[in-house]
């Protein structure tokens, strides 16, 4: 378990380790809902008593061009209103965005990566990998739009076992931010996910 | 975080839930980032039919004030949102609402102004209204941000002080950030602000004419009133903050101060930036034994002078950060300046001196928080005198 947790909540006890915030940056594309996963992240970690915060990259962005977004989750209110330079976790959305975006930059030692990718991966040492492959969970769960597999849903399941937050309360946040038509198969993937996720040292 | 439902909105979310429950009867905006999502999610919800409002849809934000002020005139509460370039070509108009002395409410995301393009964050747009007669004040929550909206028409619409006001906050760092905020529901909204016409509206059974030529012999009688509309608004602003606390439980104040008990030095800020003062101040100055605290400016006209002043005459230093440039002004950046008109009509000789940051979304990061704090420390047991005259330019490439 990557965190220490131990604040009280309904779904047992959570809270992040040391400075009691993580910071977490996800890579994307434009369009792939890397915004809309930090988003569902916050809603989920409410739900479970954390403050959460999240954010875009700011400036302009384009479909299909590396995009960032953030998300800051603490057991108490957020004060800080700035980007993530040193993140605790790193989710990356797209297994070519490596080669294209420095995803690692900045992470903290010991840090947690989140990799959306079709079997095996290797990246600098001294991290910890949640492999999982999101694209596969995606089409299996009929998740597309406009011919691309939407991974935000599936890659929070990973997220969740990587940061330790129950997967009912991603499920619940997921099924409420995207409503009761696309929400349940959403939460299907990300609990998919959150099974199938391969941890590597 | 007991208490009723949370839900993770963005700032500009925030506000656009505040209006649907102030029951707003015309919306008048024109599209700019990073305003933009404010008036989309207004338009969600009249298109939704859970706001029945009348949406007009300008060409321009000169027209979209225009159209307010129009609407304002014949009797509806109005909102209106914009940023940057967007507040730059309202200026012509802002002055007639508030000479006209129209309740309008207009939500503001703080962006820098234009030369070279930049869609980031300053407070270049917020300061160029200063003068412009309305109302402002500025959030540095989302929740602050929400609540501020139904706060702004209670204390517009006040018979005693009839005056726009502009609801600030920052572009990206608030505009676009999701935290937790319990919205205000409609109907407790509207206990709080009833729909009650306040102001001189036009009446085609009692014609009146509003806006008129104003001669010599008229137009200074105008201003003097507006500038005691401008007090009263203050009077107002203490008693609206007080119900709205005995309301919705939430206090606000027109300064907030952190961790200024003890206090011997503080730095004096405006909205986002003050949230990483903050953090600064726990997780570095305190440890350090640095007694440093903030003074977060939330009402920014009229300016409270008077508080402000009380605490910074028991310090040993205080700096004022800037997010705006006054250029060839005798003091740097324009909140420095109300700061220190109001030390010299008060009689305080604590040394104050002024940092400009974070310009065109350059980050105000803890190493430019420290350069900042160093720099005021170094002003212990010194003068005014010895102040530099001119700002510190922080986390600019000279």
């Amino acid at each position: 378990m990557l965190f220490n947790y131990r604040m009280k909540s309904s779904y047992g006890e959570i809270l992040p380790r040391d400075n009691n915030m993580i910071e977490i940056r996800f890579h994307g594309r434009g369009g792939q809902g890397a915004v809309t996963a930090a988003n569902i992240l916050v809603m989920a970690a409410y739900k479970v008593g954390l403050w959460g915060q999240a954010f875009p990259f700011f400036g302009a962005e384009r479909r299909g061009a590396p995009v960032k977004a953030f998300a800051r989750l603490s057991k108490s209110r957020v004060r800080i209103r700035s980007m993530i330079r040193h993140p605790d976790v790193v989710v990356v959305l797209d297994p070519k965005l490596p080669e294209i975006v420095d995803v690692y930059s900045g992470i903290k030692d010991g840090g947690a990566v989140v990799m959306n990718t079709p079997g095996e991966f290797r990246g600098p040492k001294g991290l910890r990998y949640y492999l999982v492959n999101a694209t596969k969970i995606a089409l299996d769960h009929g998740l597309v739009l406009a011919g691309w597999p939407l991974v935000n849903t599936a890659i929070l399941g990973a997220l969740a076992r990587a940061i330790d937050i129950p997967i009912e309360a991603v499920k619940e946040a997921i099924i409420e931010y995207l409503g009761p038509k696309v929400g349940p198969k959403n939460a299907e993937a990300a609990e998919q996910a959150f099974r199938e996720v391969v941890v590597v040292e | 975080m007991a208490g009723k439902k949370k839900l993770p909105l963005s700032g500009n979310t925030a506000i656009a839930y505040a209006v649907k429950a102030a029951d707003v009867d015309v919306i008048s905006a024109y599209p700019i980032t990073p305003q933009t999502t404010i008036v989309e999610k207004l338009t969600e919800f009249v298109a939704n039919g859970e706001l029945d409002a009348e949406v007009i849809h300008v060409e321009s934000e000169h027209s979209a004030l225009s159209a307010a002020v129009g609407a304002s005139a014949a009797g509806a509460r109005v909102f209106t949102a914009s940023s940057s370039q967007g507040i730059a070509l309202m200026y012509e108009i802002m002055f007639i609402a508030s000479s006209m002395r129209l309740p309008i409410v207009m939500a503001m995301a703080t962006r820098a102004l234009s030369a070279p393009i930049n869609i980031w964050n300053d407070h270049s747009d917020f300061m160029a209204a200063s003068d412009t007669g309305w109302v402002m004040m500025m959030a540095h929550t989302n929740q602050e941000a929400h609540d501020d909206i139904i706060l702004a028409y209670k204390i517009a619409e006040h018979p005693d002080v009839l005056l726009p006001v502009i609801t600030a906050i920052d572009g990206y760092f608030m505009s676009h950030t999701i935290e937790p905020v319990e919205p205000i529901e409609r109907e407790e909204a509207l206990k709080f602000i009833p729909k009650k016409v306040t102001w001189s509206v036009l009446d085609p059974d009692n014609p009146v004419t509003m806006g008129p030529l104003g001669t010599p012999e008229w137009y200074y009688e105008f201003k003097r009133q507006q500038h005691e509309a401008m007090k009263k608004a203050r009077e107002v602003f203490d008693e609206a903050t007080k119900e709205f606390e005995k309301v919705f439980g939430r206090r606000y104040e027109p300064v907030e101060y952190f961790m200024m008990d003890d206090a011997e030095y503080a730095l004096v800020a405006m909205g986002s930036v003050a949230g990483n003062v903050k953090a600064y101040i726990v997780k570095e100055a305190r440890k350090r034994g640095i007694k440093l605290g903030l003074i977060r400016v939330k009402l920014f006209r009229p300016f409270p002078a008077e508080e402000i002043m009380e605490v910074i005459s028991n310090l040993k230093a205080v700096g004022v950060i800037d997010r705006a440039l006054a250029f060839g002004s005798s003091y740097g950046g324009p909140l420095y300046g109300d700061i220190l008109s109001a030390a010299y009509t008060r009689g305080v000789d604590t040394p104050i001196v002024n940092f400009v940051a974070g310009l065109g979304g350059r980050p105000v990061t803890f190493r430019d928080i420290k350069a900042m704090v160093d720099a005021t420390l170094a002003l212990d047991g010194k003068t005014r005198k010895d102040v530099p005259k001119e700002p510190y330019f922080i986390g600019v490439r000279e």
